[in-house]
């Protein structure tokens, strides 16, 4: 039998590279072995898509992508199909799980530098997935098709008809109608389960080939491949075969245990993975009083809604779009304008260690103020003014970037990585 | 160490911070009030008060008689015979007769499906709701109510209940409770809002209102099982789950510390 495997295995081999394949990106590639808890986001990230896929498979069996149909076969699924609720509950969760894994593993890459030569492109398709994944999201949120799903709908398709000349027709030409109806809902099923998956799935293809080319950056940013012993393999390298896929099983089974915690126990997270007004069918006579988006777009939706330029004449609207697009779409250039000599904040100097965690904690408040009503105050200030001076630090951070990057003094990097 | 403690913080400020923000019943504070799932005799109570109160003109149109009356121990014989309507047979969807044109004809709006308002509203919101309404001769029907002013609901209720009369809200006192007489201790009212709470006036209804109280309770949960009919089922599933994943997590552990022990 083992004779027969194996004889099957070279005579697929000899035909196609599986062996060299293996070997490229697992059992002969060799990661730092002083990862730390922060690398295992990446790997979390296709734990969930695989989730995603799977149990996005399952639920197109039963959903029907019709108006008059779509809101009751949700609940069809959550009722009467065997095992339903789970698999559209895996899939819910998996949505905002998802976010929550590349934010955390983005975050990794702004700490250690992950972005910098040479690997700007791994960065650049990293970051191509995260739109994407805006995209399948919101795309995904509107199947539902309950309020939220209809209103949430209305307010993005309708950003772009703020663009100049083009778009009141590029808006319609999005819906395919002159309002969100069956017609949108039925492109944005196709959008959502056929074309951006596919994207999705080459995007995490070319990302992982880039990142395998060049190597794991880690959280010293120490180059490993620069100190090789006389095999040529790197002295600070493991196989990620065996120590890194038990290694992450180790995380992948921690984060199952979070994540089958909210499955079972708290699918809607009080609000914030299932908004609570989309138990409501869509209905285009009713605007409920607050429209949120999900809590993963929060903070770009902050952005959003604090800007009232009116530059050139044109609306604050499309100003807000063009803020909103410009704080996605900045983190792009990222490795261009580091111009730090080290990659990890561990050498570099104070002004990033500060600039780091502030940036973090503005993400987090813009992304609190994104999901409560725009009037009121926080912390005794109003909230559109505290989300627009939140605006500018955030854009700060990147602008400064240049300057404090190359004016801060740097600590040595030593020649191996540390295990700390 | 400190980073896992920092990192754990990053992943649950937001959470934390999101969640606070409860449900609210519109002017007042919603009654404090707790679902037991687990209660079959009040869910059956509950299900009885729905088909005789709120089914004739509030369909449950994406649950089923049979699922019902499964989950709530309800024998087969006795729902077809008591609780369902027209020709309906035990399988189906839990319809009702009224056209939502006739219904936005007679109210002003179609009175909606409630199969998941406990899901979109809350108990509590429902609870205080059903607990709100008051005599308003203004209205249509002669009834408004404090949780959802000038709604074109008539007090269903009503003979169980009897009548209630809007009051003025309680004064609050400056340390945040309500303001007494210094004299007579008695609770003062505000006089900014004419119409801040409800009284029962006494010996009306049919019921006593701590009898109202717990029919309440006993529709509201059954709207509670309705909305999500395999709550329980997912909870219990979900501690089996819970109970793998960690023997997964000891054998997983040991696997990575038996690879691992020799890197340095």
């Amino acid at each position: 039998m083992i004779k027969l495997l194996v004889g099957l295995r070279d005579w697929v081999d000899a035909r196609l590279p599986i062996m060299r394949a293996w070997d490229t990106h697992m059992g002969k590639y060799y990661a730092p072995k002083n990862f730390n808890f922060w690398y295992f986001f990446g790997v979390l990230s296709l734990f969930v898509l695989v989730n995603q896929l799977l149990t996005g498979i399952w639920l197109t069996m039963s959903y029907v992508p019709s108006a008059e149909a779509a809101f009751a076969s949700v609940e069809y699924i959550m009722r009467d199909v065997e095992m339903g609720w789970l698999i559209r509950y895996l899939h819910s969760t998996g949505a905002s799980a998802f976010f929550a894994v590349v934010y955390l593993h983005m975050f990794r890459g702004l700490m250690y530098g992950s972005y910098k030569k040479p690997r700007e492109l791994v960065w650049i398709f990293g970051m191509l997935i995260y739109l994407a994944l805006m995209a399948e999201g919101f795309l995904g949120y509107v199947l539902p098709w309950g309020q939220m799903s209809y209103w949430g709908a209305q307010v993005i398709v309708s950003l772009f008809g703020a663009i100049p000349v083009i778009g009141p027709d590029l808006e319609q030409w999005v819906r395919g109608d002159y309002l969100i109806s069956g017609i949108t809902l039925n492109r944005f099923f196709a959008l959502h389960v056929v074309a951006v998956p596919i994207i999705l799935l080459a995007l995490v293809v070319l990302h992982l080939l880039a990142l395998h080319e060049v190597g794991s950056n880690n959280p010293d940013g120490i180059e490993i491949k620069k100190n090789k012993d006389a095999n040529g393999i790197p002295k600070d390298g493991i196989a990620f075969h065996p120590y890194y896929t038990v290694h992450d099983i180790v995380g992948v089974v921690v984060f199952l245990f979070v994540f089958c915690a909210i499955v079972f126990f708290a699918p809607e997270m009080g609000g914030y993975f299932i908004e609570y007004a989309n138990f409501e069918e869509a209905n285009a006579l009713k605007t409920p009083d607050h429209i949120a988006p999900v809590w993963y777009y929060t903070p770009f939706y902050a952005m959003l809604r604090a800007t009232t330029l009116e530059w050139f004449g044109l609306s604050s609207k499309f100003w807000g779009f063009v803020v909103m697009g410009g704080a996605v779409a900045i983190f792009f250039v990222l490795p261009w304008i580091d111009r730090s000599p080290v990659k990890s904040w561990r050498y570099k100097g104070l002004a990033t260690k500060i600039a780091i965690p502030v940036f973090a904690v503005v993400f987090l408040i813009l992304g609190y103020l994104g999901a409560i009503p725009a009037e009121g105050t926080f912390l005794g200030m109003e909230r559109k003014a505290a989300a627009q001076y939140l605006t500018i630090v955030y854009f700060a951070f990147f602008f400064l970037m240049p300057i404090y990057t190359s004016l801060e003094s740097t600590k040595p990097v030593p020649e191996r990585v540390t295990m700390r | 160490m400190k980073k896992l403690i920092l990192a754990c913080l990053l992943v649950m400020a937001p959470v934390a911070a999101l969640a606070a923000g409860g449900k609210s019943c519109g002017k007042i504070e919603c009654d404090a009030f707790d679902v037991d799932l687990h209660d079959k005799a009040a869910l059956q109570r509950g299900a009885q008060v729905y088909m005789n109160y709120c089914m004739g003109c509030h369909a449950l149109r994406y649950a089923r008689y049979e699922r019902t009356a499964n989950d709530l121990g309800i024998p087969a014989e006795m729902v077809q015979g008591n609780l369902m309507f027209g020709d309906s047979k035990i399988g189906d969807l839990m319809q009702n007769a009224l056209p939502d044109a006739q219904g936005k004809k007679w109210f002003g709006a179609a009175p909606p499906d409630l199969t998941l308002i406990a899901r979109r509203r809350g108990p509590e919101w429902l609870y205080t709701y059903l607990h709100s309404f008051y005599v308003d001769p203004a209205r249509p029907y002669g009834a408004n109510n404090l949780v959802f002013p000038d709604v074109g609901m008539p007090h269903a209720l009503y003979e169980l209940q009897g009548q209630q009369v809007c009051k003025p809200a309680w004064k609050i006192a400056a340390n945040g409770g309500i303001a007494r007489d210094p004299v007579t201790y008695e609770n003062l009212e505000d006089e900014h809002y004419p119409c801040g709470r409800v009284e029962h006036v006494a010996g009306t209804g049919q019921l006593t209102p701590e009898e109202y109280d717990r029919t309440v309770a006993d529709l509201v949960s059954f709207l509670e099982y309705v909305g999500e009919p395999m709550q329980l089922e997912r909870q219990r599933i979900g501690i089996f789950t819970m109970l793998f994943l960690l023997l997964l997590l000891i054998v997983a552990w040991m696997l990575n510390r038996e690879y691992w022990k020799d890197v340095h």
